[in-house]
């Protein structure tokens, strides 16, 4: 029987089988933010009383953590593009600066979760109506700070690595492929702060 | 393995119109155009501003289309789901309702 012999490279991501397989899992990844985006869309819409989230989440500093990942997200193509020009040392600069954003990005959303417990809102329980609000905001908001946190872990793995590698061209594809982690991070964020803070 | 550079857009024009674009998203919430527009505003805005991020800094824009169409399947799906949960939810709401004026009506005997 004649066997099928697989190609040596994807016709979708020519250059590289690694980065096919951070898009399959980011659109994995993806469907599950969707489905519970879509289920916070449906509860909010179909409860009598849930609270207006801008007037009891406020959004001072979640637009601040909003321009926070946008930044970061500029900082890792610029990583990407000094390590295109073999100057490594700035790419790993730019790299440092992506994770310290994403860093601070986790303490601030501690600080704005510590807040709102501190006045009553919890995983059961919401002070201003429909319980579900608190559930869905802590589920929502604490799977997307998670995969920040895995983001910031995943950037200075990433650093070593660079570093390790004798050739800094050797080390883009990599970092391209963190990339593409890191700004459907950001992604994801656009999306919760208009469906959970805004609307 | 060393990969292939992309082209590399400019990426400040990207991270300024995204800026502006979470300023205007903000400025948003205080228009008296009412619940419903308000929403569709800013459903476009944030998808737009996804779209930024994933055909520039994503750069899906200088990959296979077919890869652009596997991208954006999850929005479909999602989008869907909405839909086919919106009658079931409004549903649940409606019998708690009629239980609740049920329960508050005054008993018969």
């Amino acid at each position: 029987m004649h066997m099928a012999v697989e190609p040596a490279e994807t016709p979708l991501t020519p250059e590289s089988w690694g980065k096919l397989g951070m898009w399959i899992f980011l659109v994995g990844d993806a469907v599950g933010f969707g489905v519970l985006l879509a289920g916070y869309g449906v509860m909010r819409a179909t409860s009598a009383d849930w609270p207006s989230p801008y007037d009891v989440l406020g959004i001072n500093l979640t637009a601040l953590m909003t321009f926070l990942l946008i930044c970061s997200s500029v900082t890792m193509v610029k990583a990407l593009e000094w390590l295109g020009k073999g100057d490594r040392v700035r790419a790993i600069r730019f790299l440092l600066f992506t994770a310290l954003g994403g860093a601070i990005f986790v303490c601030l959303q501690a600080y704005e979760w510590s807040h709102l417990i501190h006045r009553g809102l919890h995983i059961n329980g919401n002070p201003w109506g429909a319980s579900l609000f608190g559930t869905s905001f802590f589920i929502v908001t604490g799977f997307h700070g998670l995969h920040v946190t895995g983001g910031v872990i995943y950037l200075l793995s990433m650093v070593r690595w660079v570093l390790n590698r004798p050739d800094p061209g050797d080390s883009y594809n990599g970092v391209e492929i963190a990339g593409l982690y890191w700004h459907f991070v950001d992604l994801v964020w656009i999306m919760v702060f208009t469906f959970m803070y805004l609307l | 393995m060393a990969g292939t550079e992309h082209k590399h857009p400019n990426y400040m024009a990207i991270f300024w119109t995204l800026a502006i674009l979470t300023v205007v998203e903000i400025g948003v919430i205080f228009l008296p155009f009412g619940k419903f527009t308000n929403g569709v505003l800013l459903c476009g805005l944030a998808l737009g501003k996804a779209a930024l991020v994933a055909m520039y800094f994503m750069h899906l824009r200088f990959e296979a289309r077919t890869l652009g169409v596997v991208a954006i399947t999850p929005l479909a799906i999602a989008t869907l789901l909405v839909f086919v949960l919106l009658p079931d939810g409004f549903a649940v709401a409606k019998k708690s309702q009629v239980k609740g004026a049920a329960a508050a009506a005054p008993a018969k005997h």
